[in-house]
């Protein structure tokens, strides 16, 4: 998944471009359009908002005086939205370098340790893998599954059936690979 | 309740074996699916489960009566009452409309004409493809094709769904419709499904797991013959 990384600066400035918003809008739009990600805190909307101002990216109408807390309203700039468009027009790189978590322990288990050991870790993390993608297609195929909901669990579900692909190859190669490591 | 069992099931082609001893109980209403590598025994299993083949050694039983040692004439008949088939692809008869194709199963069962064909039009409905009643398979999407396919395997309304990678030959939103359909109707009507696959993506549809390596089930950690937390039911 490349760097892994979301640029949640252009992700805002997306969100904007549908209108007008608060901070605290920007966080409930944000969750609801990216229903399996990492919800966004609200340090995190406040300190990229503050970047994006600074930048002229995104302009702010000033604190309402409303009863409850003050609130700032922020709308998209020109230049916010050439900045967007620039980041919709560029393909990410794709798959740049393979840095997995899970590739990167089998490489320690069959250093360190044996093939059991690498072995033992890779069947362990198949079941894992197994059990998140019953959960994501449960939650799919559930009546009241949005296509946001849709959309972001077949995102997920693809990545883990690559994964559970390779951990399925990894299991029949890695005697192989011991040999090699070692030899 | 146990709907099928498998007992120390041992079969072989020639000197080569495919089952080595499964043992294997499916419930009522349970959505089982069977994976492994290619030339695992899966798809044997599956073949001797329905009764298509006999087993060399061990014992089927349904509902409590052991069916392997029936005739074939007794078995081919609890195929065309009791159970579903749902092979990957060449199922449909060509020269027949969905509708004909989807009634076939019940006018071998005895039931009248029009019956026939009011039950082939609600199931195809079902599966979404109500405007294929009067086109052959021919003139059908291959997704189309399947979901005919689908109706025909469910329109006698089995106790048990055979399913063997009912979806190989689609692409993944096609497959996707078709399977979800599939286990949504079989939930409804309360069917088994004995789901053969070699894609962890279309296993995750299941309740429950069993893997097979060279002819016996693995039990080394993905021996996922439990349900797991997060199945569906």
């Amino acid at each position: 998944m490349n760097s892994g990384l979301v640029s949640t600066p252009h992700l805002l400035l997306g969100l904007l471009a549908t209108g007008t918003m608060h901070g605290y809008e920007l966080k409930r739009a944000h969750d609801t359009r990216l229903p399996q990600a990492r919800p966004l805190a609200f340090g995190q909307v406040y300190a990229t908002l503050g970047r994006l101002l600074r930048d002229g990216l995104v302009a702010s109408t000033g604190p309402e005086r409303l009863a409850g807390p003050d609130r700032t309203a922020y709308t998209l700039t020109e230049q916010g939205r050439v900045t967007l468009d620039r980041w919709l027009s560029s393909v990410e790189p794709p798959m740049p370098y393979v840095n997995s978590p899970l590739f990167a322990k089998v490489v320690v288990a069959l250093l360190v340790a044996d093939v059991d050991r690498a072995r033992a870790y890779l069947v362990a993390q198949r079941r894992a893998h197994t059990e998140r993608l019953r959960e994501l297609t449960a939650l799919k195929t559930a009546p009241s599954a949005s296509v946001d909901d849709v959309v972001a669990a077949d995102f997920a579900i693809a990545h883990l059936d690559a994964d559970l692909r390779w951990l399925h190859t990894t299991l029949d190669r890695v005697a192989d690979w011991h040999r090699e490591v070692h030899s | 309740m146990t709907q099928l069992q498998a007992r120390g099931l041992v079969k072989s082609y020639g000197p080569t074996p495919a089952l080595r001893g499964i043992t294997l109980d499916i419930d009522e209403g349970e959505i089982v699916a069977v994976t492994g590598a290619s030339g695992c025994g899966k798809s044997t299993l599956l073949h001797c489960l329905a009764g298509i083949l006999r087993p060399d050694a061990g014992e089927v039983h349904w509902r409590g009566h052991r069916l392997d040692t029936w005739s074939e004439a007794a078995r081919s008949r609890l195929r065309r009452t009791e159970f579903g088939v749902l092979f990957q692809f060449g199922q449909l008869v060509a020269e027949l409309t969905a509708a004909e194709n989807v009634a076939l199963p019940l006018l071998l069962a005895g039931t009248g004409r029009r019956a026939a064909r009011t039950a082939a039009l609600t199931w195809l409905d079902r599966l979404g493809v109500a405007e294929c009643a009067d086109v052959r398979p021919g003139e059908m999407s291959g997704g189309q094709q399947q979901r005919c396919a689908t109706a025909r395997a469910l329109v006698t309304e089995p106790r048990v769904l055979f399913a063997d990678e009912p979806t190989g030959s689609l692409d993944t939103l096609a497959g996707e419709q078709v399977l979800t359909q599939l286990v949504r109707l079989a939930r409804e009507q309360h069917t088994s499904v004995v789901l053969v696959t070699h894609e962890p993506r279309i296993a995750a549809y299941a309740d429950r797991e069993v893997v097979l390596r060279d002819g016996v089930i693995d039990h080394t950690g993905l021996g996922l013959d439990a349900p797991l937390a997060g199945g569906s039911r």
